[in-house]
């Protein structure tokens, strides 16, 4: 298949629908579903009927604005999010007004405006289709130009052309580490290997953080595609999507996106009627957080215990089952399409020097908008706090935001008006992470967050170095003593000490970055621990 | 060369093995087949008992050792029958922030168990989770597969009661 084929098949497919000339999206993500969308579908759908071929209702992925949902958006077709009209805490009685609205004046009882910062500062990229297009829909995502950067690839470059156009782009890896995409790929592609594998990490285990179920829930045929590219880049003919098992309705989607991916002939022997075969399987995670670390992560593919093993080697030259393996996570595939459809050079010109793109970013916590985000890098904290999220609710202050899991930290007001990307929240002792932002108010105990996050640890180490495993258990069981007002100096010395210790001295990433909540918490609230602590037994 | 080892038959004639059965022939009796496996009789029966674990093992040539090992490792696998009703309290960081800890205190207070108990009556099981991404409706509540999000102590508890 070549594109303009492909460019032919999207135009049949819009020129069926032409005749629909305005939408009702309701939200059928995992949030808004909670707050009861689906009824609201069913009503909005009943009183729709045909709409007399003009009018269409469907259910689309995630808007954004999770904490106002269910969301209902009316618009014409094509119609981006921030020129839709938006409707928030819809229920199934508001469907006869909605409905009127359609051709007429909007329901103001019910609108969320969309010229607020929260939707107006955001730019789409990964989240482009979200809450656009019914993800259970294969027509929809090629209507809107999905799997083009595929057949581009298949059709009119070389593997080696398409690992210059990500290397150009300067994609860094995004579930944390900000690996350099391009270089990982090119060296699994130099990697001799009869067999070779690309993995997508969906175990989004970092709690407070749903990018990538999301990502998974609004628009699933993007993340095939970035793989199918992948492998193409790389020469491996098979995938697995490691997805956690927390996930029911992202796994409900994959599994419905690949049956019709392959149905089309995107999927399977022969991809778009080229000499390109890939096949994807979906690998169910168990709950367990170190399965997020890439060795640990293979392990648990295969069947065994998600124990993570010493790096070198890297998967790249003896992965899953020991052949050349390709690790990225979920929002990093879904990249790539834009990427190879735009080339490298437009990505580039995104975001900040070393940190290129947009990143998606999950707010929650005691913020007024919570939800799913999408900014260029760079942007700053204080933007993403103060503007796009709205600020704190309760009139309540500021006191930090926590970015980067059990791995990151805290950052504090004073540092707020830093660009956000990989190197930026580095030097402030915290990490990007996968992407969730949890905010916390005035009333927020540092130490009592420390601890949270140190129990965390404790119980996910999987208990194959004794620094992690002891180590955890140690420093929980100081910042408890802490925590309760029982601290001596001399705890809270060996608590720094172990922190090192244990950084420095474990097998994998867990352990490594376990001390980083306590460090950075010290660093800007050391008052809280030390108005804490009793004096030293006096012997 | 080492004979394959005859397949164990089924524990029972109960049909649900069958499923069992088929998602390891599905993945051709590999030793990979495991977690799959495991997944596939937890959602069969519920949780995983002995006669389950042993049937795995000898089906999929894995040291029964192996088999507990992973069974326990991962948290979702259950290794006891869980109460009518269950409801997991997510623990993740913005429910944290938000109060999944007087969620759990709640219920505590109203049914006396921890996280992990089932009510003497066999009626509610209460878990946790580590996250649920459901984030954005912190504190959030798993309540018998459905997602209940900006959830306080009486409401819960208000719901937990309706149950049969």
């Amino acid at each position: 298949m070549h594109p303009e084929d492909l460019a032919e098949k999207a135009a049949q497919i819009r020129a069926e629908t032409a005749a629909i000339k305005r939408e009702v999206r309701v939200c059928m993500a995992a949030s808004c579903q909670s707050s009861g969308s689906a009824p609201v579908l069913a009503a909005l759908t009943d009183i729709c009927g045909d709409g007399g071929g003009t009018c269409h209702v469907k259910g689309v992925g995630c808007m954004g604005l999770c904490s106002a949902g269910p969301l209902v958006a009316v618009a014409d077709k094509d119609c981006t999010l921030s020129n839709a009209v938006l409707y928030r805490d819809v229920t199934p009685a508001d469907a006869p007004d909605i409905m009127q609205s359609v051709c007429g004046a909007p329901v103001e009882r019910l609108r969320c405006p969309t010229e607020q910062p929260f939707f107006q500062r955001q730019q789409r990229i990964v989240l482009e289709n979200s809450g656009r297009i019914d993800p259970d829909s294969f027509k929809d995502y090629v209507a809107v130009g999905g799997y083009a950067a595929l057949v581009k690839a298949l059709s009119e470059m070389t593997p080696a052309e398409v690992l210059r156009e990500v290397t150009t782009s300067g994609l860094r890896g995004r579930g944390g580490g900000g690996y350099p995409t391009g270089l990982k790929w090119s060296t699994v592609a130099k990697t001799a290997g009869a067999q070779k594998y690309v993995i997508c990490n969906a175990d989004e285990g970092d709690p407070g953080a749903f990018m990538d179920r999301a990502v998974l829930e609004s628009d699933p045929h993007r993340v095939l595609e970035g793989m199918m590219i992948a492998g193409y880049a790389i020469g491996a003919n098979k995938g697995y999507v490691y997805v956690r098992a927390e996930y029911p309705l992202a796994v409900e989607r994959l599994q419905t996106a690949i049956r019709k991916a392959k149905g089309a002939g995107f999927l399977g022997a022969r991809v778009a009627d080229t000499q390109f075969n890939f096949e994807v399987e979906i690998r169910l995670g168990a709950g367990a957080f170190v399965c997020g670390e890439e060795t640990a992560l293979m392990a648990s593919i295969e069947g065994l215990r998600g124990q993570p093993r010493p790096r070198p080697p890297y998967p790249a030259e003896a992965g899953l089952w020991g052949c050349p393996t390709l690790i990225n996570n979920v929002e990093s595939f879904a990249n790539i399409a834009p990427i190879i459809r735009n080339g490298g050079a437009w990505f580039a010109g995104i975001g900040t020097e070393k940190s290129k793109g947009t990143k998606v970013f999950a707010l929650a916590g005691k913020i007024q908008n919570t939800g799913l985000i999408e900014v260029p890098m760079g942007t700053s904290l204080r933007d993403i706090i103060e503007q796009i999220g709205g600020g704190i609710p309760d009139g309540l202050a500021f006191k930090a935001v926590q970015t980067g899991g059990p791995s990151g930290g805290c950052i504090p007001e004073q540092h707020l008006d830093i660009a956000v990307d990989y190197d930026s929240l580095k030097t402030l002792g915290t990490m990007m992470g996968s992407g969730g932002m949890i905010v916390m108010d005035e009333t927020a105990c540092m130490v009592d967050v420390a601890r949270y996050f140190m129990e965390f640890c404790m119980t996910e180490s999987c208990g194959k170095c004794i620094p992690c495993r002891a180590g955890t258990q140690q420093m929980h069981g100081l910042l408890d003593k802490i925590a309760k007002g029982e601290g001596t100096h001399a705890d809270l010395a060996l608590l720094e000490h172990l922190c090192e210790v244990v950084q420095a001295t474990s097998l994998c990433g867990l352990g490594q970055t376990a001390p980083n909540p306590v460090l950075s918490t010290l660093r800007y609230f050391r008052e809280e621990y030390e108005n804490k602590l009793v004096d030293d037994d006096v012997h | 060369m080492q004979q394959p080892q005859p397949k164990p038959p089924l524990p029972s004639d109960d049909k649900r093995w069958k499923i069992v059965n088929a998602t390891m022939r599905r993945h051709g009796y590999t030793a990979h087949a495991l977690i799959e496996t495991l997944h596939s009789v937890q959602d069969a029966f519920g949780f995983l008992d002995e006669i389950a674990l042993r049937f795995v093992a000898a089906s999929l040539d894995v040291p029964l050792s192996k088999v507990y090992g992973v069974a326990t490792f991962y948290h979702i696998f259950m290794l006891k029958p869980q109460g009518r009703h269950t409801c997991v309290v997510c623990t993740g960081t913005a429910c944290y922030i938000k109060g999944a800890d007087t969620l759990l205190a709640g219920i505590h207070s109203r049914y006396d168990i921890n996280p992990g108990d089932t009510t003497a009556d066999n009626r509610l099981s209460l878990l946790t989770a580590r996250c649920v991404g459901a984030c954005g409706l912190a504190p959030a509540v798993v309540l018998n597969g459905d997602v209940l999000g900006k959830q306080d102590v009486a409401t819960l508890v208000n719901t937990l009661e309706a149950l049969d």
